[in-house]
């Protein structure tokens, strides 16, 4: 079974080869694409000035290249395939398909710290601390109370915890939104919470990004055990895994590279959910695969939605509702082309 | 009696109840609604924030408690009487937290609400009238209605006289701004940004209540694009795009942060230095609420935006807004913290 899982069908090689092929492209193109202009030939010019240090005070193509879109490029890269990774672990963790990144209460315990940060009025690199203490807090709270639960389905237990955290803490989120002040501290709540890169920084992708990698590399190294998580305890144990002690690592990982994403971009639906289903439809449900390709199918994702969140109005378009409009068509048509992805 | 008669001598009953001499006047609000008001109205609920500043200025004896608690720095600038009124909480706006049982317990003769007047407040202020048998007016907050709205809500409670000296005021104030910078070219006139939120790239679209101020100082909003309204999210390759020559926010957060951002550095108004921060004690200058504290942001704002067409002193200016406006006679002290905080120097 192991072997059989191991090896690489014709039809995924080459998704994860044109994934791969197609990444760096689609980045190159975000970088040249947006409201200010800025053609390929300037933005060389830029590059070459930056790598002999002769960029001038105030050039304002270097700084909406290296400054506003490569940050924003690379989070939204970072984002996107930590939203899809952790969601695609966690649909194998509970074999169910219906299973986002938010399951455990991450999103809504960042959503609280961060929401706390703004009626705060700290600084914005607080906020985002914030937002991912809060996550990663939830997320703990729901691993206790599953832990001081000793009957029934270990699962369904700590599901309900998640989901009895997540109400828990979003009535919190409500009351400070009731609470804050509707003229200062409202709007930037309300952006928040549908989430945006609009503000990012490199100040606050290079904290994030070894963050989401310490969570992301030990889903990547044991992606093959996992894939026996999908068969149920019983069988795993058979094959010599404690399913117990691996089921911690992964929630552990996968919360912090949840979290992280979260801190960064906001609250940002769907991707999670959905871009795990699109891998499993181009790879089939075999984890060993479907990892990789649906990190690399939400960098690519997120990459095309950030880019329509910057340019298609006068105004930034909030992720949180791009990735669901352009996300539940482009769905609807895979699932209506009915190829049927969880066997 | 027969049915006929019956309806004959309700209809009558009624008639009679008309041409009595009513112990009520009616008024008619912003939203063309006809509410009657008794005749001396002492106790006054605020809707909002905006609400509570109308009547504070107009009948502070009549107000009832703010919308939220005072903060510290908020209070030497509202007369003593009036520091320590209960928080009441809104009734209206994004999630309206007064509970109407406390909103009766309060008894009010009158609710009033300013700001927008559109169908779903109307409606509303139908309902809570309804239900609470409390009249309710509802005023328009925006600025060209401004003079109109004092001489109204002056009436409506008993101090018209009072209303009619700030109406006055404003079509002042107004006229003076028109008089020093009506014949300035669209061209020369600065281009401005309103920075909201701690990172500033929170805005209002030109059009929006929260901006208006920008173009009765004689600026122009950079936030522009057809069929959008309201506040949106920027996005900073917009931002640098319209290259704003002057920022104006009152967030402290923003504008500790703007000097040193590299997102910001290469903006007209960032690398010439005029990026200004509004006070916000007792209320913001600019907006925060937008309501009547946005007439001394006028002031301040024409000053900036103008230095050679608008001289006049700033401080005076303040001494005198205050004084007339908000009850209190500030000391040079106070005077010195507002001036300063408007020079960037919060407190």
């Amino acid at each position: 079974m192991g072997e059989r899982a191991r090896a690489l069908t014709p039809r995924s090689g080459l998704a994860v080869a044109l994934l791969v092929a197609a990444l760096p492209l689609l980045a190159l193109a975000a970088l040249l694409i947006g409201p200010f202009p800025l053609s390929p030939g300037e933005a060389l010019a830029v590059l070459w000035r930056s790598a002999t240090g002769t960029l001038a005070e105030g050039d304002r193509a270097a700084t909406v290249l290296l400054s506003i879109r490569l940050p924003r490029v690379a989070a939204a890269l970072l984002v996107g395939a930590a939203l899809a990774a952790a969601g695609a672990c966690y649909q194998t963790l509970f074999r169910n398909p219906l299973v986002s990144p938010d399951i455990l209460g991450v999103s809504a315990g960042a959503g609280l710290g961060a929401v706390l940060g703004i009626f705060l009025s700290l600084p914005v690199a607080a906020i985002q601390l914030m937002g991912f203490a809060g996550g990663l807090a939830a997320v703990a709270l729901v691993g206790f109370v599953a832990a001081a639960v000793r009957t029934g389905d270990r699962t369904l237990v700590l599901v309900l915890a998640g989901v009895v955290v997540g109400a828990l803490t979003g009535a919190a989120t409500s009351l400070l939104k009731v609470l804050a002040d509707p003229y200062d501290q409202l709007p930037a709540i309300t952006f928040w919470l549908l989430g945006s890169l609009a503000g990012i920084k490199t100040e606050d992708v290079l904290p994030a990004a070894p963050v989401v990698l310490l969570g992301l590399v030990p889903l990547v190294l044991l992606r093959w055990r996992i894939n026996v998580l999908s068969l149920g305890d019983e069988e795993a144990r058979s094959l010599g895994i404690e399913a117990g002690r691996l089921r911690l690592a992964v929630i552990c990982c996968a919360t912090l590279v949840t979290a992280s994403a979260v801190a960064i971009a906001g609250v940002v639906g769907w991707v999670g959910l959905v871009i795990p289903h699109v891998a499993r439809m181009l790879v089939g449900p075999g984890f060993g695969t479907l990892l990789p390709v649906a990190a690399l199918l939400g960098a690519a994702y997120m990459l095309v939605v950030d880019t329509l969140a910057r340019t298609v109005s006068g105004a930034e378009v909030p992720l949180g509702i791009l990735t669901a409009v352009v996300g539940a068509p482009f769905f609807l048509w895979l699932l209506a082309r009915g190829r049927r992805a969880w066997a | 009696m027969t049915r006929p008669a019956r309806f004959l001598a309700a209809a009558l009953t009624a008639l009679l109840w008309a041409a009595a001499p009513a112990s009520a006047r009616t008024i008619v609000d912003s939203a063309g609604r006809t509410v009657e008001v008794p005749d001396t109205v002492s106790r006054v609920f605020a809707a909002g924030p905006p609400a509570s500043i109308l009547v504070y200025a107009l009948k502070p004896e009549a107000l009832l408690g703010w919308p939220r608690a005072l903060r510290r720095e908020e209070r030497p600038y509202i007369a003593e009487a009036y520091r320590d009124l209960p928080e009441t909480g809104r009734l209206t706006g994004r999630g309206g937290e007064a509970n109407l049982e406390r909103v009766l317990a309060l008894k009010p003769d009158l609710i009033i609400d300013f700001g927008s007047v559109r169908d779903t407040y109307a409606d509303l202020a139908d309902r809570v009238q309804a239900q609470t048998g409390i009249p309710y007016i509802l005023i328009n907050g925006r600025f060209e209605e401004t003079a109109n709205s004092l001489r109204l809500v002056g009436e409506a409670l008993g101090v018209a006289e009072r209303g009619e000296t700030l109406a006055r005021d404003v079509e002042e104030t107004f006229a003076a701004l028109y008089a020093a910078l009506g014949a300035v070219p669209e061209a020369e006139r600065p281009r401005v940004y309103l920075a909201r939120g701690p990172d500033g790239l929170e805005t209002g679209m030109k059009g929006s209540i929260n901006t208006e101020i920008i173009e009765r100082a004689g600026g122009r909003n950079v936030a522009e694009a057809p069929g959008q309204y309201g506040l949106v999210q920027a996005s900073p390759e917009q931002v640098i795009l319209a290259d704003p020559d002057t920022i104006i926010t009152w967030d402290r957060t923003f504008f500790d942060a703007v000097w040193s951002s590299p997102v910001w550095s290469g903006i007209t108004a960032v690398r010439e230095g005029r990026v200004y921060l509004s006070p916000t004690a007792p209320f913001g200058w600019i907006d925060r609420p937008p309501s009547l504290n946005r007439m001394m942001g006028l002031k301040w704002l024409a000053g900036l935006f103008y230095p050679e067409l608008w001289t006049k002193d700033l401080r005076e200016e303040t001494r005198a807004f205050y004084r007339l406006w908000y009850h209190v006679e500030l000391s040079e002290a106070e005077l010195d913290t507002l001036l300063e905080w408007a020079n960037g120097r919060a407190p």
